[in-house]
């Protein structure tokens, strides 16, 4: 096993005098990881993978970063402003310092731009306005502003919320891509069959962790009833477990 | 021809034409941040703020610049202190901490008789007495704000656009965000002789509103915005002296009607544009990813 890129022990946090959102959260982040972090609204998703990017530093345990560590951040696509007036092209390039004390990109700048652009199968549409994309195209847009800084450690948040089902593979399968370059990803999620899917590695999240591992050992009606608070059966297909509704139960 | 002509044989007004068409190009470029930020109500809370200290300064006979700069900056990052601590609301921090500032103004000039003659050219803007060292100080400031900016220009783009990206990118978002404040202070302070305290921030919001119903590149609504404002104040400044109404006044009132033009051409593309500004941070967007797909 490699050196970790991010290990937490013991983390926990809260809010002001709030409950708390994360509670003695124990994990390792190595280069080979490709890890979901799944659970319901107010689990400690987005607080965790704060905690994962230092936005938040947490009231209790410790955070190990390794140093000189480059990481990339894609945020949700429902707090991008699509009206705001930047170019695919300005906007993965606001990720990239200027070097030198002038507005505009260089020729080699704009070269290493239109790469990334062409490696995510979006190259030709630097021109365009952000809001012209397709969703799938929207989000391969902000993977390439975070690959611009050339990161070891990708953290996504609901990369694949509220989008429909051929833009989350689209994005499933770019991630999938990234990860066998070597590039370790981390994303959080509502979307739990989707995840199994494609991802080698599940934490349930409510709070504190609830199970962590590959999917069939992650996803089972006792771990999912402790951290929705609802039962729900798991069918398994194909190898893969799929979570549903367990009909005519009524959640209290 | 005269009618152009004339008004350049007095000094002042060769002076208040400098000073209206570079005030009015620094506040077309610095409104561009102004409003994609949802900041408009600050420019408004920043002009009504230093009044107070300007006020304070003429009653105790301090330096203007000095007085009502440190006054109006101190005021801006009041403000951000409130409302990063969530104790209140953005908007009813600046409404309750800038407008008490200029009603503390208003009650200085009412005690203080010498200074209450300047009232109205302060509320509303004067070309009058414009002298070359006004000409001289706002050349400096925007030289100085434009080499700011370029410098910055990135950074200043990304903490516009996605702020919490660009902290976790390594941008330092909070000294950015004072420089824009200390930009915004002393462009105010520099512009408030022509365009009046009440005028200024539609002096700001104007331009900008106007160049983003015009394109969708921010480089190009920067350009715009700055040519606008110029134009703006360079007409304004002119209808002011041969109408004989206050500066402020009429460089917004040619704003607006350049705004009308605009969206008479534009339409619905050009509103739809300039809808989002000032709804930047936590909105949705107007195209959902769900409908987008092709």
């Amino acid at each position: 096993m490699s050196e970790p890129l991010v290990e937490l022990r013991h983390v926990g946090h809260r809010y002001g005098n709030g409950a708390p959102v994360l509670r003695d959260v124990d994990l390792r982040i190595g280069g080979e990881s490709m890890l979901g972090i799944v659970g319901p609204s107010g689990s400690g998703k987005t607080t965790l993978l704060r905690v994962l990017l230092g936005m938040v530093r947490p009231g209790h345990g410790h955070v190990e970063r390794r140093e000189g560590l480059r990481l990339g951040y894609v945020p949700q696509v429902e707090v991008v402003d699509w009206n705001f007036p930047v170019t695919v092209l300005e906007t993965v390039l606001m990720a990239r310092p200027a070097r030198r004390l002038r507005p505009w990109a260089t020729t080699v700048e704009k070269a290493e731009a239109e790469a990334v652009l062409e490696r995510l199968g979006i190259a030709g549409l630097g021109r365009r306005h952000i809001r012209e994309l397709s969703g799938g195209q929207q989000q391969r847009v902000f993977i390439a502003r975070a690959l611009l800084g050339q990161p070891e450690l990708l953290l996504l948040d609901e990369p694949t919320s509220g989008v429909d089902v051929r833009t989350r593979h689209e994005v499933l399968h770019l991630l999938e891509e990234l990860h066998r370059d070597g590039l370790a990803v981390v994303l959080t999620t509502h979307d739990l069959n989707g995840m199994a899917a494609h991802l080698p590695e599940l934490l349930c999240l409510n709070v504190s962790v609830q199970a962590a591992g590959p999917p069939l050992a992650v996803l089972r009606p006792d771990v999912l009833e402790r951290t929705y608070g609802a039962p729900m059966d798991v069918l398994e297909h194909a190898g893969l477990p799929f979570v549903v509704d367990r009909p005519g139960v009524r959640v209290s | 021809m005269n009618w152009l002509t004339e008004p350049l044989g007095f000094e002042f007004v060769r002076n208040a034409l400098v000073v209206c068409t570079v005030a009015g190009a620094l506040c077309g470029l610095l409104g561009v941040f102004v409003t994609l930020r949802g900041m408009s109500y600050i420019g408004h809370g920043l002009s009504h703020a230093i009044f107070g200290g300007a006020a304070l300064c003429a009653a105790i006979g301090v330096n203007f610049f000095v007085g009502a700069g440190i006054w109006g900056l101190a005021s801006g990052l009041a403000v951000g202190r409130v409302t990063r601590r969530r104790i209140i609301g953005a908007d009813a921090a600046i409404g309750v901490i800038t407008t008490a500032s200029f009603a503390f103004g208003i009650v200085l000039l009412g005690f203080y008789t010498r200074v209450k003659q300047s009232i109205e050219a302060t509320v509303f803007g004067s070309v009058l007495g414009v002298s070359s060292g006004d000409v001289l100080l706002i050349l400096g400031v925007t030289v100085g704000s434009v080499a700011v900016i370029v410098a910055n220009y990135r950074s200043l783009l990304f903490t516009t656009f996605d702020p919490e990206v660009a902290e976790v990118t390594g941008v330092k978002v909070a000294r950015i965000d004072a420089l824009l404040m200390l930009l915004l202070s002393v462009a105010i302070l520099s512009s408030m002789k022509v365009l009046g305290v009440t005028l200024i921030a539609a002096a700001l919001v104007l331009p900008a509103v106007v160049a983003r119903m015009l394109t969708d590149s921010f480089t190009r609504m920067l350009w715009l915005s700055s040519a606008i404002g110029a134009t703006t104040g360079f007409t304004g400044m002119f209808l002011s002296y041969h109408l004989d109404v206050a500066s402020g006044a009429t460089i917004v009132l040619t704003g607006f009607v350049v705004f009308a033009v605009v969206f008479a051409i534009t339409g619905r593309r050009g509103l739809r544009r300039a809808a989002g500004l000032d709804d930047h941070h936590g909105s949705a967007p107007d195209v959902t990813p769900l409908r987008a797909v092709r």
